[in-house]
């Protein structure tokens, strides 16, 4: 799980462990999107309906909404009434320093920044406070790798297995 | 969740025969299944309009996407190192899937000269149709790559080893010009498979095959793949991160990063050409997959024994293999292919007096007993062709002669045959009259 990531190997093997990946998209329930848009056709938008279809309890954060995907819209983490389990970062890398002390504030079980969202300060602060993270990665591709249909759009998901799949 | 991953990374060999197959949940059947079918059943509309809108991953019709298929170009992905691949029905398709996806009416190409015939053939009269132009170079000189290249240029292309003459490309110096420029670079690694050389570690971008060739192996299957490295920024390239009118403005750069351009060449080019892979064929092809690196070494190795033996022999003028020192690239494929430059390579036949050159190589090719006289490379049985009258006869005298053609040169791929037992063949029909 080393291609594509603009990580050193060290910051790999703590950002973008495939373990906490995969306990992460196992237990969590609840994600809030920092940065979801209105616009159905950018990549945040993809990712959030994707993870809704499968059954994540999908939060947006956006100022500049009010409801995205049918789903009461919140202008900041701070606003969001219930527990979240995951805090994914669709908002610029010099953002994410801000969005992991709200995460830490809230209480949430990890911080996770999308693909090409590089944010070392923001990493420490989730981490040093007991948040998983994950970095330079996206929750959709991820759990596709996992789960088995990112393969079916040829793409290489790195996993090298003879043990037989188990049922979804 | 299915299998927890490992962090080791496995090798070649492993990724061989593994990569992109896991035995399936329900029958756990060992060799990949084929899936035959032109297309899949939905789980409801709404799933179906998902797919259709590429917001879920999954199969729709065998033209764009199908199982076995998948098994195929995950595994060619996991050998080169790419993010991903798309497989075509031939490796002509792939190249020209490649342009189509890449490129805008009024781009430029820069090409080597030293290009498989049917690919200068496709470069200079099919893309013209599409309004795009290319500029030929001699490929070992990077001044001339440099001096071809305008502000209209949108790609370079080369192949790993040259046809016909064995010219290597400097693949890292050529990249690395096109990075300078912010242009990728295309190489067609047919030859060498990645086996023997993996572009994408030396800087190229997009990689392109006939499958058909060394990865099938078998001489059973026609196929080809598409690859790409996932490393290349294609943000200022209108036909992969602009708004697509086909899928309601969608920004392929944008919304899928990394696979912004192979999700391009699948949902868009191969859907609206048709050029896909069966997946049969991707059976066979991955039958050929799973022995790859074995029968490339031994064949590499054998190869070299011919190329040593014609070069020793007096009925031969010339042998142009980058594995022998004589070979102005030998320092080359040194670097680039260190298991050796492949299994095929050209040499030409010493002239006599009073005979034609074309003449002497019919005299020679049907004299060969074990040599199979076709048109193509890459089979386990040791194969043979005249250029000039055959793969390269579309081509003008001009175009021929830029290519590195000779009437006299004769092009071997060495298969998997006794070396001895294919020594005893060449002399013997050298020698014949």
């Amino acid at each position: 799980m080393t291609l594509n990531s603009a990580l050193s190997a060290e910051h790999q093997r703590l950002y973008q462990d495939p373990h906490v990946i995969q306990r992460l998209l196992r237990e969590a329930r609840t994600i809030a999107v920092v940065g979801l848009s209105t616009d159905p056709q950018r990549a945040s938008w993809f990712v959030a309906n994707y993870l809704k279809k499968l059954g994540y309890r999908i939060i947006p954060v956006n100022p500049k909404a009010d409801t995205i995907m049918e789903e009461k819209c919140y202008p900041s983490l701070a606003a969001i009434p219930e527990p979240v389990d995951i805090v994914d970062v669709f908002r610029p890398a010099a953002d994410a320093t801000a969005i992991a002390r709200d995460a830490v504030a809230i209480g949430a079980k990890a911080l996770w920044l999308q693909l090409k969202l590089v944010n070392l300060e923001a990493a420490e602060i989730a981490s040093r406070a007991g948040l998983a993270v994950v970095m330079d990665r996206c929750v959709k591709i991820e759990h596709g790798r996992y789960q088995g249909r990112l393969h079916w759009g040829g793409m290489n998901t790195e996993i090298i297995t003879a043990r037989k799949a188990r049922l979804a | 969740m299915s299998n927890k991953a490992e962090t080791r990374k496995f090798g070649f060999e492993t990724r061989m025969v593994h990569a992109g197959h896991i035995p399936d949940a329900v029958t756990g059947a060992r060799a990949v299944p084929i899936y035959q079918t032109t297309s899949f059943v939905f789980d409801d509309a709404d799933q179906a309009a998902q797919l259709f809108e590429l917001k879920q991953f999954g199969n729709i019709y065998s033209r764009i996407s199908n199982p076995t298929t998948a098994v195929f170009e995950e595994r060619v992905a996991s050998l080169e190192g790419a993010a991903g691949a798309v497989a075509t029905a031939s490796g002509m398709a792939a190249q020209l899937v490649a342009f189509l996806t890449l490129l805008e009416p009024g781009d430029e190409v820069v090409a080597s000269s030293q290009l498989y015939g049917g690919s200068i053939t496709q470069l200079v009269h099919t893309l013209r149709k599409f309004n795009l132009q290319v500029r030929f170079v001699d490929p070992s000189s990077i001044a001339e790559w440099e001096a071809a290249i305008t502000p209209k240029t949108r790609a370079l292309y080369g192949e790993t080893i040259g046809n016909p003459r064995g010219a290597i490309l400097d693949i890292g110096r050529i990249a690395a010009l096109g990075a300078s420029h912010g242009i990728p670079l295309i190489v067609d690694n047919t030859m060498a498979t990645p086996a023997l050389c993996r572009p994408i570690e030396h800087g190229a971008t997009l990689i392109v095959h006939s499958a058909t060739k060394f990865m099938g192996g078998h001489g059973t299957a026609l196929g080809g793949v598409l690859l790409d490295s996932g490393k290349f920024d294609f943000s200022r390239y209108p036909s992969i991160a602009a708004p697509s009118a086909a899928y309601h403005d969608l920004r392929f750069y944008d919304t899928f990063g990394h696979y912004g351009f192979l999700m391009k060449a699948r949902a868009e080019t191969i859907r609206d050409t048709g050029a896909c892979l069966s997946p049969f064929n991707a059976f066979l092809l991955i039958q050929g997959l799973e022995t790859l690196s074995l029968r490339m070494e031994r064949q590499t190795a054998s190869a070299l024994k011919v190329a040593q033996f014609l070069e020793g022999h007096g009925e031969v003028a010339w042998v142009a293999y980058a594995g022998l020192p004589s070979h102005p690239d030998h320092a080359l494929a040194r670097k680039y292919l260190p298991g050796g430059p492949g299994a095929v390579f050209s040499f030409g036949l010493r002239a006599k007096k009073g005979e034609g050159a074309r003449a002497r190589g019919r005299v020679f090719i049907e004299a060969l007993q074990l040599f199979s006289h076709l048109a193509n490379i890459g089979d386990v049985r040791s194969l043979v062709i005249h250029p000039a009258s055959t793969t390269h006869q579309q081509l003008s005298d001009e175009e021929l002669a830029k290519g590195g053609v000779a009437p006299e040169l004769i092009r071997l791929s060495i298969g998997l045959e006794n070396v001895e037992d294919l020594l005893w063949d060449l002399d013997q029909a050298l020698l014949a009259r």
